[in-house]
């Protein structure tokens, strides 16, 4: 078979591509009906083109990095915090009791404690880069497992996709003295961590707001879970209720 | 509710509205809009210039993140090709952090830099069935640089020529002949040349 022609192969690319004018495709394609080696090239040219374009070979982002890039990007556009010990914030509180008194389903804890100062941290640490999963699967039968010789518990892990909260993996993490589980979720585009340690808390859940995050705590055989999430209350509270009966 | 000397932050409460910064919220789904459909994008060129899963994730984070803060700087020109453009800047950086941190002398190095291509392609390299997701990707990362990043750009994510030239600092009749050279050694993996060497 004969060689294409030298001056005439990038010629033949930009062809297949549609990168010619009218006039200079019709010039290459005039050329080509006459030139055995330039045909096959453009040929050649077309099936890597073909191969390419059929098959799937392009990657989708992972589901982890749809995560973070949804908490950096809630991170920058969070409000400034409140300012501390101000007069303003002390009047609120009479104001916030009333409210929460109100709310049959919600119960506010003191806010002396710092546990869910804490969680928010880490919840907040655990955005940044890298430092989202240590296990990054949807897999339960890896995430769970993973776990052992790591903490001296078993926490119990499972996919909630189907009910909107995909497992993205798991991590391990350490606050107020507990090591801690962290399975991390997705609920659309925002991160739920779910913390679990050995510890005894109440049996229903209980729920929280603090500095814009939602936090839902509740406790049961032996272990103690903390969700903490972005997203609104209702459906952190709907996503405790999934875990839970997925975890029975 | 707690009284001073406990929890300094104050009671638990929200934040008022109009505490935000009023840009930001508008800042984050404008960009969601333009950008969100090129995320994949973004990954996919990490994930084939750095050929490495974690390192992509990391690369196409920073990408992001760094296109998000320059979001507005954006007038009327086409988005992929100017995220795909911050992305290859990201990769990189990520590789001279990376090589800054090789230990061992120049032989090390050389055997980490590209291996530049004599036109001899491996013949014992197997022939790639039309189809095999994997083998084809492996291919692809086979081709090495500057030629795979050409490829990738063109016939993956669908640049036109003067956008990979754009994307790649590089002169339109050089990217050209990077293209041709990525494809002729794919036609060859492909079972596909014309004229074998």
């Amino acid at each position: 078979m004969t060689e294409p022609c030298p001056d005439k192969e990038l010629l033949l690319h930009a062809l297949a591509d549609g990168e010619l004018d009218a006039k200079s495709a019709l010039e290459v394609e005039a050329h080509v009906a006459g030139c055995q080696g330039c045909a096959a090239k453009l040929a050649e040219i077309r099936e890597v083109k073909a191969a390419l374009a059929e098959t799937p070979v392009r990657y989708a982002a992972p589901a982890s990095l749809h995560a973070r890039l949804d908490a950096a990007l809630a991170d920058e556009a969070r409000p400034a915090r409140q300012r501390r010990g101000g007069v303003e914030t002390w009047a609120l509180g009479g104001s916030i009791t009333a409210l929460a008194a109100g709310l049959a389903l919600f119960a506010l804890v003191p806010s002396g404690a710092s546990l869910e100062s804490q969680l928010v941290d880490a919840q907040t640490r655990s955005l940044q880069a890298q430092h989202l999963v240590d296990v990054a699967t949807s897999d339960r039968h890896t995430v769970k497992p993973w776990f052992n010789g790591k903490v001296d518990f078993a926490p119990p892990v499972a996919d909630l996709a189907a009910q909107g909260f995909p497992l993205v993996g798991g991590r391990l993490d350490h606050l107020a003295g507990h090591d801690a589980a962290a399975i991390v979720f997705r609920r659309r585009a925002h991160v739920i961590n779910l913390f679990v340690w050995k510890g005894e808390g109440p049996a229903a859940p209980v729920l929280e707001r603090r500095e814009g995050y939602s936090l839902v705590h509740w406790s049961r055989g032996g272990l103690d879970f903390w969700a903490v999430s972005d997203i609104d209350p209702p459906d952190l509270m709907a996503f405790q209720k999934a875990y839970a009966a997925a975890t029975t | 509710m707690g009284g001073p000397g406990s929890d300094p932050r104050g009671p638990v409460h929200e934040s008022p509205p109009g505490a935000a910064t009023p840009s930001r919220p508008f800042a984050a789904s404008r960009f969601r809009d333009l950008v969100g459909p090129h995320i994949d994008a973004a990954y996919s060129l990490a994930r084939f210039l750095a050929r490495d899963a974690v390192a992509a994730e990391d690369i196409a984070q920073d990408a992001l993140m760094k296109a998000f803060r320059a979001v507005d700087t954006l007038r009327g020109e086409a988005v992929r090709p100017w995220l795909l453009a911050i992305v290859r800047n990201a990769y990189f950086d990520w590789r001279r952090r990376e090589d800054g941190r090789i230990v061992g002398g120049p032989a090390a190095e050389a055997a980490l830099a590209e291996a530049p291509d004599t036109g001899q392609e491996s013949a014992e390299a197997a022939l790639i069935r039309r189809g095999d997701v994997e083998a084809l990707r492996a291919a692809i990362a086979d081709i090495p640089e500057p030629f795979r990043e050409a490829l990738v750009l063109r016939d993956l994510e669908e640049l036109s020529y003067r956008e990979v030239a754009e994307a790649t600092g590089a002169p339109m009749g050089t990217v050209m002949s990077r293209l041709a050279r990525a494809r002729r050694m794919l036609a060859e993996r492909l079972g596909v040349a014309e004229v074998r060497v």
